[in-house]
Formats: structure tokens, sequence, C-alpha cells
């Protein structure tokens, strides 16, 4: 996954541990990724990658979209709130409880860990 | 008054079961209520629009007869707020009717009021007229032709209607609502005893989901609480809570974790702390409360879009489905100069391709992913379920027949698992009001009965 040994970098996947998503109402989804050591998260914090520019390419969307991008130090975690795109639980819904949109943040790279 | 007021909550939805050892190890500790939240929009609008409740009969009379026999037998009250999903006016009464047939089953006697929190179209429309009501988050403006949609409205009450029970009415056994904020029966008993708003309505925000905030994720929660701090303890001995797992449970389900906005202001919790006082419990202080200017309710309806027929199947030819996008948008085009109700918005047609990006759509990053199965889901609604029947059955035909180009298996381009290969699904909802309403009164609209069973 583009690991060299000038930059080591590791995952979202292998450092968090939680990566979710769900409903926050039938007009927003909410992503949650936790972290279990103060170092660890302190480290993705300070790394700047988890910014609105990496969403809006992750998930094809525009800054206006996003309505929640911060860190929650009690938590150790990143959290992001996006505009839901299409309506919960109507024609067309892909996705009711909103609980498999975190996919993509598995495989985001935090370098120098 | 008292110094302390302790809350028993069984589980995080009325209905999703209650572990009775865990149960009765919170009864024996002495709560001054038992409360459990029963509502959601979670699972979609269909519990507002049709109306459904969120679980069946048999699980609501598992979970309110081990209560009732706390509040009968253990003289503890019991509230439930946002009765049966929804929390409309039937719901309400539904729950009250089930209480009273285990009432007389055990020979139990109940003082009981009732909270309604449906509101009538009219009174929405004068709002909306009057310029009182906005979008919720991010929910799109509201339009004239969604009030008229909605086969139901509620609104979401806040403590005061539960408070002018506890106060009028002091000695209710039981009280059942219709649609409220979750936190809102928690925070009404605490205000009864001079505990701080930022502490009980954080308390209430965590606890209205069980023991959810525990590691393992739990059911039974009892709560302490305080003039100026909150204890939480999961009455599970196989679960803990601990600093991280509590201020983790903010950010479920929530916009933001730090301010958290509902009827008559924001919890701020920017300055909460969490300490570790025993193995098992944490105590929360610090949480504030900024009352807002103007007290808004949220309103909610839905109400039904039209009926849905669907079919499924999958293809495994690799030179269908290096065309797949193509191909189903001759095969949408196909429907749309065949049938006028597409053309004119009325009916729907959507594609699920699952394998390209059924579950993420135009979230998707990997768009250039080809795999080599592909399974679909064709969706047609229209104003009735002959429409639907019709436009699906075209619809599921081409996509099995339709010419593509280097086309080698002439006989068939989809494999269908289902025999009929359409089925009728029935109506299809949507949340037509999410919005937030200015009201004078935070009372006014909540009407209060008084029963007995």
């Amino acid at each position: 996954m583009g690991n060299n040994q000038a930059t080591p970098a590791r995952t979202l996947r292998q450092l968090a541990k939680v990566v979710r998503s769900k409903n926050s109402g039938p007009f927003e989804i909410t992503f949650d990724v936790i972290f279990d050591s103060d170092e660890v998260y302190e480290k993705v914090k300070a790394s700047g990658v988890l910014d609105e520019s990496l969403i809006c390419r992750l998930y094809g969307i525009t800054r206006e979209d996003i309505v929640t991008l911060m860190f929650f130090d009690p938590a150790r975690a990143f959290k992001l709130t996006l505009k839901r795109g299409w309506q919960q639980g109507t024609v067309g819904e892909r996705d009711t409880f909103g609980a498999q949109q975190h996919a993509p943040l598995l495989t985001v790279e935090i370098p120098g860990i | 008054m008292k110094d302390e007021v302790r809350i028993l909550t069984p589980n995080g939805i009325l209905g999703y079961g209650i572990p009775e050892a865990d149960f009765w190890r919170g009864v024996d500790r002495q709560p001054d209520a038992i409360i459990v939240d029963g509502g959601s929009t979670d699972p979609g609008p269909y519990l507002l629009g049709l109306p459904k409740t969120i679980v069946s009969r048999e699980a609501y009379l598992r979970d309110l007869s081990l209560m009732l026999d706390a509040c009968a037998n253990r003289k503890i009250p019991v509230y439930i707020s946002s009765a049966g999903g929804a929390g409309i006016r039937d719901q309400v009464d539904l729950m009250v009717d089930l209480i009273r047939e285990i009432a007389k089953r055990e020979g139990y006697r109940f003082k009981i009021a009732k909270i309604y929190a449906d509101i009538d179209a009219q009174t929405v429309r004068k709002a909306w007229q009057d310029g009182l009501v906005s979008p919720c988050g991010s929910a799109p403006p509201l339009r004239e032709e969604d009030i008229d949609l909605s086969t139901h409205i509620v609104a979401q009450m806040g403590a005061e209607p539960f408070v002018k029970v506890l106060r009028e009415h002091p000695d209710v056994d039981i009280i059942v609502s219709g649609r409220a904020y979750d936190p809102a029966p928690f925070a009404a008993l605490c205000m009864m005893h001079g505990i701080e708003p930022g502490i009980y309505w954080h308390m209430g925000k965590i606890v209205e989901c069980g023991a959810n905030c525990a590691e393992p994720k739990g059911k039974v929660i009892l709560t302490t609480v305080r003039k100026d701090s909150f204890d939480l303890e999961p009455m599970s001995l196989s679960e803990r809570c601990t600093p991280a797992s509590v201020a983790a449970h903010t950010l479920y389900e929530k916009s933001r974790p730090d301010l958290l906005t509902g009827p008559g202001g924001t919890i701020d919790l920017r300055e909460s702390r969490y300490e570790q006082i025993s193995e098992r419990a944490v105590r929360v202080r610090g949480s504030r409360f900024i009352p807002a200017k103007d007290y808004t309710v949220k309103i909610e309806g839905a109400g039904v879009v039209g009926m849905r027929t669907i079919f499924i199947g999958g293809i495994r030819d690799p030179i269908l489905i290096g065309q797949i996008d193509d191909y189903l948008c001759r095969v949408k085009k196909a429907a749309f100069d065949t049938y006028p109700e597409l053309r004119s918005g009325q009916a729907q047609i959507v594609f699920h391709v699952y394998g390209m990006n059924g579950v993420m759509g135009d979230f998707e990053p990997l768009v250039d992913a080809v795999p080599h199965e592909i399974g679909l889901l064709g969706e047609v609604t229209a104003p009735t379920q002959e429409l639907a029947n019709a436009i699906c059955s075209s619809v599921r035909i081409d996509v099995l027949h339709m010419a593509y180009e280097g086309q080698l298996a002439t006989a068939g381009n989809f494999a269908i698992p289902l025999n009929p290969p359409e089925n009728p699904i029935g109506p299809v909802c949507k949340f037509t009001i999410y919005h937030l309403m200015k009201v004078d009164s935070a009372e006014a609209l909540f009407p209060i009965e008084i029963v007995e069973a």
C-alpha cells in the first residue's frame, strides 16, 4: 500500500480500535475513528492527514457536504459528519442505517507511525 | 428534594429484551424510577409513515411484564417515552392497552399518565407560513406538498410535559409518552430535585441508550445523579464503564460530540470530565447547558410516496459486466420510452449494482474496479402497485434479453434466483418533515390524560 523505507506509514485499519459509520438523523451520516492509545491518537491528529481535502477526495464530495470534521480528545477520536446525499429509507436507499459507508477510511495511510 | 436520584434503564429501546438478573440487580439498588425510551428514526420513515411499531406486541409484553413487576411490587415508577417507535397517539394507546392487559392478568393497579405528541397538518402549515419552521440539521427546506403528503406528524417533547405530570399528578405510577427527545423523561425527574441542567441532560443523553456506553456494550444501566455530577454503572457484572467508553458514546449517532442541541438549548460537553470511581463505574462532571433564545421542538412527518416492485439477480458474463453502466442506461431508456409515468416523474426506476457501487453509490471511490460477478437489484416505484408491477416486469425482461455489443450469450443475460421473478413489496415511505418549529409554550402541544389500569 505505498509503504517505503523512507517514510513508513500505517493504515487506519491497523491503527484504530473503531472505524464506523452510522446515521445521525435521516439526512446525515456520521463517522467515528477511535484510537485506544493517546500516543497513536496524538500522532494521527498531528499528521494532518485527516483533513477536508482528503475526505472530499475519498467520498467524491465538496466541502459544503462536510457538516463536522474535528478531533475529540476525551474519546481519542476523529469525528466526521457528511450530508447524506440521498434521503434515508425512501426510493433508491442503499444503506438505511448508514452503517457501511466507512470502508474508504480503512485504507487511509498515516505516515511516520 | 433528594440529594441523589437513582435511575434504572433496562435497555436502549423498549422491546429489545431485558436480561432479568441484571434488571433485578438494578431494582435492588432502589432506583427512584425505571425509565426507558421506545423510539427512533433510525429504522427509517416507515414506522411513522405506515405506521408500524418498532418491535412486535409479544416483545413489548415481555419487557413490560418485567418492568411492571418492579413497578407494582417494589413501588418504582416507570416512565416510557416515544411509545411504539414513532410515538403517535395509537402507539401510546397500544402501550397503555398492553399495560392494562398485564395489570389485569397479574392483579396490579396503576395510575397512568399519557402524554400525546401528535400535531395536525394545519398547525404545521400555519407555523410554516409564519416563518417559524426551519430545517433540522441537513434536512431540505419544508415544502407545502410535503406537509400534505404526511400521514402522521409528531413533535418531540422536551422535559416540560413530564415535569407537568410529576408536579400535578405526583402519585402516577406510570408515564407513557408519545414522541419525545430521548433524554427528556430523565431530565424531568432530575429537575424535580435541583440538579444542574448540564448534568441531567448529559446523563439523559448517555443513559437513554441503556448500557451502550459500557465495554462491552450492554443493556441495563444504573445512574446516580447529584447536583453537579453523575455516576454510570452497568448492571451486568461482565461489563464496565471507563472514561474512554463513556466519552466515546457521545460520538454515537451524533453530528458532533461536544455540542448537542435539543429542545430549549444545547448541551456543552467541552469541559466534561470523566473519572473512574470503581472497577466498573465512571463519574462525569463539568457538563453545561446553554439555554436557547427561542424554544423549538423538532417535528417529524412521514408519508407514502408510492408502491414498490423489485427484482433481483446476478450477472457473470464478463462481456456484459464490462459495459454494465451503458447497458443499464439503455434498459432504463427503453422503459422511459414505453411508460409516460416514468417521463413525468410519477414513477421511478433505480438499479443497485452490487459488486460495483451498490452500497456506496456516488460515495464509492473505487470507480474503475471490474468484478467477475455483479448482483443487480431493480427497484420500481409507482403510484399504484399494478403500475409498479408492469414497469418492473418490462425492465426485468429487458435486463434478461436486451442485446449488447460483442454479445456471445444470446439466450439470456441475467441469472434470476426468485420465481416469480418480480415481487411487489408494498408502500415506500419518506420523511416529509424533519424540522424545528418555534413554539411559545413547551407544554401546549402535548396534552396529558390520566387513566387507571
